[in-house]
């Protein structure tokens, strides 16, 4: 990417845009923090930009006939297909471009929008058909680690030892039994120019990861995936939200990096790592684990961690402080 | 055909002959993912843009679920946008029809109409098209190669108008017409586009008249929404014909909604569409010479379906025979048009016989010596009680 930065960068929240794009009355839970990042991600995007939406939590809460909370174009029609009806629109754009329907210097962002199911699950073929392509699309995962519209179901990016309505924890069954699918990993396989991981305790840095994002569609995709703390879901109190993303990134459960260009890139080192159990111990989804289990969630978070600190080539997340 | 001797024919598939349509409308973009038989429409496509004779933007799309969502969504921004499938690629897209017609999209598809597995069979039947009839999108049956060609611009200049915005399909028999070749006159595309002017979406999405597009619609909105559909479907049928007379006055071939051949001093009707209704005008004549007095209905429009016309062409005749290339398992008749008829003979009180045939199932072979057997049976007539699984080994 030229050094030349296109698109703002902020040191503090104060540097966002006052106007607000995605605006109040939508109806995602209290303490959803959802509408945080939508509220950032259209902020940094600007006015000259069309959400694709997949269907789910963003999409039901955000747009119920007559109503609507975006101020700037917004398209949904399917769970699965939110990176192909994102290509259509970058396509018409280009089409129109050239033929003169409108000017040719009109920079309009595409960017679409799902949670885990509609990119990790159901939407995967259609994600990477878009990836593959090199449609210039940014494409914001927010990333609640489960079916959270239909009811908390767990989906192929809910992590290991998770309570949801379909791998509830019992004698036999002590929560999901897999480990989280690293989408971030396979978004990159495609060897589009940017990827990266955010979270929305860390405004600045994940506002900085959209600018980039954006500016990294005059050369193809970019996909950003977001943690997004589910008060309903994961079985916390509201206020807590930051409080948890925080966490998760301070233990190592989600580590902040990026992809520029094949460039990996920890956007937060942790210097110590917090023990999982502070992260876990706030979220009822995670109640029924014993200590035993729980230990065994940190030795897959220190394995995570060993990983992340071989890709970054030195250690960039620290031990166990 | 009327008044193609004034101009030069070109040998075309009716593959190719969709093609062309598209290439003379100026379409801006094509997404599409290739089937058997309608693969040789988007390698066409493929080349013409590869070539520079259509400035369009091809999507190279992995899935036709992928394909028509794409086109959905270009549709909407306001690019004149085409999409062609058959087959499993149309069962595949069954969820994003309903969207397409519930967003009130203004594209055009075209199906080489082909049997659904399993068993796989790539061969023509229409179970495909049948599958697809209840999902708001009008139909056009294509019975040669150049009306194929006509219907694709006759449809964008209907689903592009304010009072329709609908999308629609152009239906044609798989094989037996998109891989056999025909004369078929171009227009090219001054004369096609001063037809067919390209009236963008008007609703498209453009940040400077921002606007959502697909919310959620809770029970006291939905069903207003699914209404205004079924009075944009209906209320689209005079807009078609008037593009079908103006089409006819422009280039000289009309088609008519529905089309009644050889009717006078027939006693006896076959209602059939695309290949099969090609086939047998080419037959009536001889078959009439030996004295069965039957003529062939041919649907053109099926949705919405012309209920005046057949009402008109139905209402002194003895005997109707329907001849259906899907099946509609378990249903009272198993030929879904059959059926159809059946309830349009009620709701009209018509009087005549209705014999129920289903044939050419995964392209079983249909020979003079069978359309003959079909009008005998029409001309015959009889209480046939059940459908006729025509040439079936049992």
């Amino acid at each position: 990417m030229s050094s030349e930065k296109k698109v703002k960068r902020i040191k503090s929240l104060f540097d966002l845009p006052r106007d607000e794009i995605f605006i109040s009355g939508h109806g995602l839970c209290a303490g959803c923090t959802a509408g945080t990042i939508m509220r950032t991600l259209t902020k940094v995007a600007g006015k000259d930009t069309i959400i694709v939406n997949a269907t789910g939590c963003v999409e039901v809460a955000t747009t119920r006939y007559p109503y609507s909370n975006w101020l700037v174009p917004w398209f949904h029609s399917a769970f699965e297909n939110t990176g192909a009806s994102a290509s259509g629109i970058v396509a018409a754009i280009r089409a129109m471009k050239k033929k003169g329907i409108i000017p040719e210097d009109k920079k309009v962002n595409v960017i679409a929008v799902g949670g885990d199911g509609g990119t990790v699950d159901i939407g995967l073929q259609s994600l990477s058909g878009m990836l593959e392509r090199g449609d210039p699309v940014m494409y914001v995962l927010y990333d609640n680690e489960a079916y959270m519209n239909t009811g908390i179901q767990r989906s192929g990016s809910t992590p290991y030892g998770a309570w949801t309505t379909t791998t509830p924890a019992g004698k036999v069954w002590r929560g999901e039994w897999r480990p989280k699918k690293d989408i971030a990993s396979i978004a990159a396989a495609h060897g589009i120019p940017y990827v990266a991981t955010a979270n929305p305790a860390y405004p600045s840095d994940m506002a900085n990861k959209f600018a980039k994002g954006l500016e990294a569609l005059e050369e193809g995709p970019s996909f950003i995936q977001v943690l997004m703390a589910c008060t309903t879901g994961w079985r916390f109190d509201p206020s807590l939200g930051i409080t948890i993303s925080r966490l998760a990134t301070e233990t190592g459960v989600f580590p902040l990096y990026e992809i520029d260009h094949g460039e990996f890139r920890v956007t937060f080192p942790v210097a110590k790592r917090k023990h999982v159990r502070e992260y876990l111990k706030l979220q009822g989804r995670f109640a029924h684990l014993t200590d035993e289990e729980i230990e065994h969630i940190q030795k897959l978070v220190d394995a995570q961690v060993e990983k992340i600190n071989k890709r970054a080539g030195k250690t960039v997340i620290g031990p166990l402080g | 055909m009327q008044a193609i001797e004034s101009k030069r024919a070109r040998p075309l598939n009716t593959n190719h002959a969709i093609a062309n349509a598209v290439k003379d409308l100026d379409v801006d973009v094509v997404s599409a993912y290739p089937i058997t038989p309608q693969t040789t429409v988007v390698e066409k496509i493929s080349e013409f843009v590869a070539k520079g004779e259509l400035e369009a933007e091809f999507i190279h799309v992995e899935s036709e679920h992928s394909a028509l969502s794409a086109a959905i969504s270009s549709s909407v921004t306001g690019a004149r946008t085409f999409t062609a499938t058959a087959s499993q690629g149309l069962a595949l897209m069954h969820e994003i029809l309903h969207i397409a017609s519930g967003l009130r999209t203004p594209l055009v598809m075209s199906v080489a109409m082909r049997s659904l597995s399993a068993p796989i069979s790539i061969w023509n039947d229409q179970g495909d098209l049948f599958n697809a009839r209840d999902a708001g999108w009008i139909i056009l049956f294509a019975h040669t190669a150049q009306e194929a060609y006509d219907s694709v611009i006759q449809a964008y200049k209907f689903v592009e108008d304010e009072r329709v915005l609908l999308p629609a399909i152009i239906a044609y028999d798989g094989y037996l017409m998109s891989h056999t070749i025909e004369p078929v006159v171009t227009e090219g595309r001054e004369r096609v586009i001063k037809f067919a002017p390209k009236r963008h979406y008007p609703y498209r999405l453009d940040p400077q008249k921002p606007v959502t597009i697909g919310p959620i619609a809770p029970p006291e909105y939905y069903y207003e929404l699914k209404y205004q559909q079924v009075k944009a479907i209906n209320g689209s049928l005079p807009i078609i014909e008037e593009v079908d007379k103006d089409f006819e006055k422009e280039f000289g071939r009309g088609y008519g909604i529905m089309e009644c051949y050889m009717c006078e001093g027939a006693d006896s009707l076959i209602m059939t569409n695309a290949s099969y209704a090609a086939s047998l005008k080419a037959f009536l004549p001889e078959f009439r010479e030996q004295g069965l007095k039957v003529g062939l209905l041919r649907l053109r429009l099926y949705r919405p379906f012309p209920l005046k016309k057949f009402v008109e062409y139905t209402s002194d005749i003895k005997n109707l025979l329907v001849v259906d290339r899907a099946i509609s398992y378990g249903a009272p008749y198993q030929g879904p048009l059959a059926n159809e008829v059946a309830g349009a003979k009620v709701k009209e009180g018509l009087g005549f016989n209705i014999i129920s045939v289903v044939a050419g199932i995964g392209q079983r072979r249909m020979d003079r010596e069978d359309f003959y057997a079909l009008a005998r049976m029409a001309h015959e007539g009889g209480r046939h009680e059940e459908t006729v699984f025509y040439g079936v080994r049992e």
